[in-house]
């Protein structure tokens, strides 16, 4: 048994325009210690499916679908119970950490209070375990900066903040939402360390939630994709980046600039992510996938394992688990007439940045995504 | 800057506006037309040997600036002189009002507090639902409700009717007993707009502020509801209240001269509308520096309050 089991996990909004399904049918799981990356664009529904998880959604409902946690479904649990676990054994780290700190009260107090929430302690021992936290979480001078208020502290310090608040109780999984969005990129690279940090302790399990391919690729040991409300292609991290097997998730990778790769405009997926109520039939990607094909427009094409092509997602255990690669395309299933007609070139990192950083990352060796019948490259 | 240090920074701002004020209120003597000396003799005929006493009483014949300094230390000793149209001292009378004002006045804003905000977070908290349109149904008939027809409609069924209160304040001193039962009813009636509107504005600052990032933070740590809006959410929802009590404090401060008529409740407000159909410049004059000096201390205790509840407001 998995440390964190989704299933089916369907997240439904209802707006003046009708309902929005924000997350349809999601399942994944995450294991003790793994680190699991949840990567889409902005609306995917990614943050919607992890604030699910702890029944902080303010407007959605989820309409259908499991998370079993330790055994026990947190959809059902009374509200006494949710909260024992929220910021206890499943902590959040917020995105937009500027707006997640309250003004009125100091960072320290905001961090010892989530301790205090679930233990027995004196004042005094949830500062000093405060302090330590700030510490953790690399923030210089952290004795003093506990009785810093939020707009003394920069964007990436109040980044840190709310991950040391996530961090309180030692959860048993850390859900990152976005923890670079809107930061320097020099900050940018310093939380991606200190995440690195937390991960490689082991003891923890994490759920990165980024819009940026090039961040989880650093972090995580295996990906989901998710677009429109569905996950399109989930593996290992490696399988997933040498050898993309959703269109979806190549587009994603041929749109990360990489220094020196000789082009002189950054590839896009053309069009914009159905999210509205309007949505296309069949496969939701296909308005703006270069191969879709007549077939793609009439069925939703199911998450299969992209060696055997048999559907992952029906409740049979899967080849080899979580870590079976599998996309949602019909070329896997040997229904598409063209194929996927895209070549992954393996760029060598020490040609392509000369930065001599290790190559032991499939994020630093990079795949790039070349497509022939586009023009070189997938737009 | 701490907390002091502000309060410090903030009180001593309010030291030049205080000059300011009682230059304002000092002028009006020779603002109102006429001689001087007729406006604080109240305008009575007065004979020249009379007028070259005044004259010589009040300095009129030092420079203008000598005549404010030696204002302003008497003000300071609270001296305001004879009212020229009662013949009693100003001071005294204006000591003998204020605390009955005072006292009624701060009761109705404590009422005012006491059911508004517990008002504006059940509306808040229970945003579109029944609970939300009644504290709105109620609030509204709080605006609507002329004061002084609440008041009579209260003396009527409880004064005449029931006969639980007395309709006209018993001769007892301001703290004893049969006196608060008195101002039960005065209380409700000065209170109940204040209650509305607050009601209406926590309501209004706090369902803005439940939408706000760090609420979903504060659940997400495991905090009980409890604790995430009275802690959390209502603390930065106050402002808003805080601006607008704190100026109904000050207000309160020159008596409600409608609920005083109908309770016959011997406040500011009566004296004020007496003085200036009299003309009684010292007492106007004196009254006016009252609730100038109220206005600017509440303005103050706004300010401070505001620093309290929100640390930005300090460092800017």
């Amino acid at each position: 048994m998995a440390l964190l089991e989704v299933e089916n996990l369907t997240i439904q909004f209802y707006t003046d325009d009708g309902v929005v399904r924000a997350v349809d049918g999601v399942s994944y799981e995450i294991e003790a210690g793994e680190t699991v990356g949840l990567v889409g664009e902005s609306g995917a529904g990614k943050s919607v499916a992890s604030r699910a998880l702890l029944g902080l959604l303010e407007d959605g409902e989820v309409v259908a679908g499991e998370v079993r946690f330790d055994g026990r479904n947190l959809l059902e649990l009374s509200s006494a119970r949710l909260r024992e676990i929220r910021g206890n054994e499943i902590a959040i780290a917020f995105q937009d950490a500027d707006a997640a700190l309250n003004p009125a009260y100091t960072v320290g107090e905001q961090i010892a209070e989530a301790i205090r929430a679930h233990e027995t302690v004196t004042d005094t021992a949830a500062r000093e375990r405060s302090i330590a936290l700030l510490e953790r979480v690399g923030i210089p001078e952290p004795a003093s900066r506990y009785t810093d208020y939020p707009h003394q502290f920069s964007s990436g310090m109040c980044q840190r903040a709310i991950i040391a608040i996530a961090l309180a109780c030692d959860p048993d999984l850390l859900i990152v939402d976005e923890p670079t969005r809107g930061l320097d990129v020099t900050v940018q690279a310093q939380l991606l360390e200190l995440l690195e940090d937390l991960s490689a302790d082991g003891e923890m399990a994490i759920q990165l939630v980024s819009h940026d391919l090039g961040v989880v690729a650093d972090q995580c040991e295996r990906v989901l994709v998710i677009y429109a409300g569905k996950i399109v292609e989930r593996g290992p991290v490696e399988d997933l980046f040498y050898e993309p097997k959703h269109p979806y998730t190549a587009g994603l990778l041929a749109s990360i600039p990489r220094i020196g790769d000789g082009r002189d405009r950054l590839a896009s997926i053309p069009g914009r992510m159905p999210t509205r109520v309007q949505r296309p039939t069949g496969c939701q990607f296909h308005p703006r996938c270069p191969y879709a094909e007549a077939v793609c427009a009439r069925r939703d094409p199911e998450l299969v394992d992209t060696a055997t092509g048999t559907p992952v997602d029906d409740g049979e255990p899967d080849r080899e688990g979580p870590t079976t690669h599998a996309a949602a395309c019909h070329e896997h299933t040997g229904d598409l007439e063209e194929g996927l007609d895209y070549e992954v070139r393996i760029v060598d990192s020490t040609d392509d940045d000369g930065c001599g950083e290790s190559a032991s990352d499939p994020g630093d060796d990079s795949a790039a995504v070349d497509n022939p019948s586009h023009e070189g490259e997938l737009r | 800057m701490s907390l002091g240090t502000y309060a410090l920074r903030r009180t001593l701002l309010a030291v030049p506006v205080l000059v300011g004020v009682s230059a304002i209120t000092f002028s009006f003597v020779h603002l109102v037309p006429g001689d001087a000396i007729d406006v604080l003799a109240g305008f009575q005929g007065v004979d020249p040997e009379a007028r070259d006493a005044l004259r010589e009483e009040y300095g009129l014949d030092d420079p203008i600036w000598r005549q404010y300094l030696a204002w302003v230390t008497d003000v300071l000793a609270l001296e305001f002189g004879e009212s020229p149209i009662t013949g009693r001292d100003v001071g005294a009378t204006i000591a003998e009002r204020l605390p009955r004002t005072l006292a009624l006045g701060v009761a109705a804003w404590l009422l005012s507090l006491a059911i508004g905000i517990p008002a504006g977070i059940v509306a808040a908290l229970n945003h579109g639902r029944p609970a939300d349109e009644l504290t709105r149904l109620g609030a509204l008939a709080g605006i609507a409700t002329p004061n002084f027809w609440l008041g009579l409609v209260l003396l009527f069924i409880f004064g005449v009717h029931l006969g639980w209160v007395r309709v006209t304040p018993p001769d007892a001193g301001l703290a004893s007993l049969e006196m608060l039962w008195f101002m039960v009813l005065p209380t409700i009636t000065l209170g109940t707009a204040s209650a509305a509107l607050i009601t209406r504005l926590l309501r209004a600052s706090m369902a803005r502020e439940l939408q706000k990032a760090y609420v979903r933070t504060a659940r997400a740590k495991g905090l009980r509801e409890r604790t995430v809006v009275l802690k959390h959410v209502l603390r930065n929802s106050l402002t808003a209240v805080v601006t607008v009590a704190g100026l109904q404090l000050a207000i309160l401060v020159d008596g409600a001269v409608v609920v005083e008529q109908v309770f016959a409740w011997p406040g500011m407000g009566q004296l004020v509308v007496d003085a200036v159909d009299q003309r009684d410049v010292p007492l106007i004059q004196a009254s006016v520096l009252v609730i100038a000096v109220a206005v600017v201390l509440a303005n103050l205790l706004v300010d401070l309050v505001y620093a309290a509840l929100d640390p930005r407001v300090r460092y800017r």
